[in-house]
């Protein structure tokens, strides 16, 4: 809640690094700091969109892990015993959204399956309809946006996180995983994680991702958070300390179990429970906190100012639009007939 | 039951979109708190625009609104023309940065004439909303970066005649309330009782309702702020006294003005409606000033320019047509246009380049004219001269004759007429001697 009574506040003079303006000293409370809670009251009432896509080749447990990120049924699994459709021929995209609330912050999620992905004999190209998905929503906004009559809220179906699934081989990067990432990773976010990886010991895990990271710088591809997009120190330290862990290692269920008198989300096997919110068995906690609970915002922006700009910016050059050229003012007209006056 | 409310409002929005609920805490209810950071890293702006006569208060009642000393300038009442001064600042409270830019305007209603006055004003606020499209339509744009200048909200002083609103109060604020938030406050409102006030506040309102003016109306659809916004829209216009002077009242310093027959406390909500004036522009709404003025009044003035330029988004018959189109459209015509630009300009250049070129021949033909003139007389005066030489040198050659011809005769008659030579001497001297003796008897 705003307060309106004089609380001490603090003065400061800060040095502007930008001069030209004077830092003015304030002589008292004025209540500039209450516009904080303006903000968060009005993206409580507006709500957010977020869309993420889950790709990667059937059984790694993709919808399992949109489940256990989300806490609820958001996708249906492909491989239960009831599914009878057959595996598609090509890649089709698939999405399903849903409206989830918490604590009064109400977000709708959109999740894109990709179902057939990298489970053909021939995956050539398999990353075509995916990059075309991508492009047509960035499609979608620009008209939206070059509209007249626009609306008050453009429908936001961009694509703000791609996971990427990576089979616990504990080898490296395979030609598929390097031709898929080093393309998306241009128009969208890309965040790489280990699947199941229950099948791997720490120090397997370790050599793995270490491996990843080499290959990925090897093939210039960029993945979130990307070092390009750090704006200040504070933000780069943080960043440093994920591209260091990235990719994670997250196993998935929905399934619960008693540990020590908790009941915590695991995985059941023989040889012990593997609990995925435990940060020592997994790093599910380290994605659900990257994508939700600290960048879920950050994913965005980089989505709108980032890709979408650039998309739109080859957009708009590819069809020679230029609408300084046609004069909003008829400014550049005037001065070519009055320097070709001077003859 | 507030918050399902609430969700059907948001699922209003997405048909076929069915509510899930979750198991557990997933966390994405730091998303504000998230938001909140980003924008105290970035930095807020705020612009606000102050219209009221010259010496009614307005650099004062900023002063006091935002606690510190901007630079003011004293205007004089003798300008030609309304014109506007623009002023950043940049604030801190807390971890909060602002900034603040204050456009005051300079000689307004101190003309004769006020007919135009409200013209610089318009045409200011348009600038703002017109460079702001010009950054959103470039291809390469920075919009995150990008300072808005955009006015936020307009403060119209009403000066406190306690009667009713004057014409010029009128027509001003019929012309800018499609562009701009306009809230009105009474200025100097000291100067007016309590139940003249009263009575002024109704008139105010009920005139600027008969006259169609679109006031800014606090918002009432968020639920924590809308019953003061309600009770406060009641209270509308502010009636405000500015001051940055500090007066004694008890024992404490409170920002006052100080008559003989007492103290106007700023602060004191029973004195004037300052504290509400503050509580509603910077502490609740500040965020909404903002919102409503993108996505109301730009996109108003976006539609408006875009239309008059000739982009539509459905053609005649109703089919949506591509801004691509219509931009090729355009870009067709204006090529054309271009093109016959330069031919004209191009045949004017032909003609210029023959008139110059028979100009010079013309000169060219005089120049000749006169050389030829020139040397007549140049040849003509050669044998004139030739001519003299020749009689020149005939006399000398003729008198050359005659000397050595005279020569020869001396020469003869020396040696032949020695004593003729002295009879003639003697010839010669009487008679030098007769006329010298005439001269003298008859001088």
């Amino acid at each position: 809640m705003w307060t309106l009574q004089s609380c001490g506040s603090v003065l400061t003079l800060s040095i502007n690094a930008d001069l030209a303006r004077p830092c003015t000293d304030l002589f008292g409370y004025v209540g500039i700091e209450a516009v904080l809670d303006q903000m968060r009251r009005k993206t409580i009432k507006a709500g957010l969109e977020f869309n993420i896509m889950v790709v990667g080749q059937s059984g790694l447990g993709k919808s399992t892990l949109v489940n256990t990120l989300f806490k609820s049924k958001v996708s249906r699994k492909s491989c239960t015993p009831n599914y009878e459709e057959k595996i598609s021929k090509t890649v089709k995209l698939h999405s399903v959204s849903h409206v989830i609330e918490e604590k009064g912050v109400k977000m709708k999620l959109t999740v894109i399956d990709t179902p057939g992905f990298g489970d053909q004999i021939n995956n050539d190209n398999c990353w075509e309809p995916i990059v075309k998905h991508v492009n047509e929503q960035y499609e979608k906004y620009l008209r939206e946006e070059l509209h007249i009559n626009r609306k008050r809220r453009i429908p936001d179906s961009r694509v703000h996180c791609c996971i990427y699934f990576l089979p616990a081989t504990g080898h490296r990067l395979r030609p598929i995983d390097v031709e898929f990432m080093k393309r998306l990773g241009k128009i969208v976010s890309i965040v790489p994680v280990i699947a199941k990886a229950d099948t791997l010991t720490i120090e397997e895990r370790q050599e793995f991702k270490e491996q990843i990271r080499q290959d990925l710088a090897a093939n210039g591809i960029r993945v979130y958070p990307q070092k390009e997009y750090d704006e200040d120190p504070e933000e780069r330290i943080l960043n440093d300390r994920i591209r260091e862990s990235i990719p994670f290692a997250v196993v998935g269920t929905d399934k619960e179990h008693q540990v020590n008198g908790n009941k915590v989300l695991g995985r059941k096997t023989k040889w012990g429970i593997i609990e995925v919110e435990n940060v020592a068995h997994c790093e599910f906690a380290n994605l659900r906190d990257l994508l939700i609970r600290s960048h879920l915002q950050d994913l965005k922006d980089v989505t709108h100012d980032i890709h979408y700009e650039t998309y739109r910016v080859r957009r708009l050059n590819e069809s020679n639009m230029n609408y300084s050229e046609l004069g909003l003012s008829t400014w550049p007209l005037e001065n070519k007939c009055e320097s070709d006056s001077h003859l | 039951m507030r918050m399902i409310c609430l969700s059907v409002q948001f699922l209003a929005q997405y048909k076929g979109v069915r509510p899930l609920s979750l198991a557990g805490h997933v966390g994405f209810d730091s998303l504000p708190d998230q938001l909140v950071n980003k924008s105290i890293c970035q930095g807020f702006c705020f612009n606000i625009l102050c219209i009221g006569e010259t010496g009614i208060g307005k650099s004062t009642l900023m002063d006091t609104l935002f606690n510190t000393n901007f630079e003011n300038f004293e205007s004089s009442h003798f300008e030609p023309q309304v014109k506007l001064r623009a002023q950043t600042y940049d604030l801190h409270e807390s971890n909060v940065r602002l900034r603040l830019t204050v456009v005051n305007t300079v000689g307004f209603g101190d003309q004769m004439n006020k007919q135009e006055s409200y013209q610089p004003v318009v045409d200011y606020i348009d600038r703002q909303f017109e460079s702001f499209l010009q950054e959103e339509l470039k291809i390469k744009r920075s919009l995150h970066n990008y300072h808005d200048s955009r006015v936020h909200a307009c403060l119209y002083f009403i000066s406190p005649s306690g009667h009713s609103l004057k014409s010029l109060d009128l027509v001003t604020m019929k012309k800018l309330d499609s562009k701009v938030n306009i809230i009105p406050v009474i200025a100097k409102a000291d100067t007016i009782s309590k139940s003249e006030l009263h009575k002024f506040k109704i008139k105010i309102m009920s005139e600027l309702v008969s006259n169609g003016v679109q006031i800014y109306q606090f918002p009432l659809d968020d639920e924590t702020v809308a019953k003061v916004n309600t009770a406060m829209n009641g209270h509308l216009p502010f009636a405000v006294v500015g001051s940055t002077e500090e007066v004694s009242v008890g024992n404490k310093m409170v920002k006052a003005r100080q008559y003989p027959w007492g103290v106007v406390q700023v602060e004191n909500e029973s004195h004037c409606d300052f504290v509400k004036l503050r509580e509603m522009l910077i502490c609740i709404n500040m965020e909404d000033l903002r919102e409503q003025t993108h996505t109301h009044h730009y996109e108003l003035y976006r539609r408006c320019k875009l239309e008059e330029m000739g982009f539509q988004d459905t053609d005649p018959e109703c089919k949506p047509v591509s801004l691509q189109q219509t931009y090729e459209a355009k870009r067709q015509e204006f090529l054309v246009e271009l093109q016959k630009r330069e031919d004209e300009m191009r045949q004017m250049f032909v003609q210029r380049v023959k008139l110059k070129e028979s100009e010079l021949k013309e000169d060219e033909r005089e120049l000749q004219s006169r050389f030829e003139q020139l040397k007549r007389l140049h040849a003509d005066e050669k044998s004139a001269l030739e001519e003299k030489k020749r009689l020149l040198d005939e006399d000398q050659s003729s008198f050359g004759k005659r000397r050595a011809a005279a020569q020869l005769l001396q020469a003869q008659s020396l040696t032949a007429n020695g004593k003729k030579d002295k009879d003639r001497k003697k010839a010669l001297i009487c008679g030098a001697y007769w006329i010298s003796l005439f001269a003298i008897l008859y001088s």
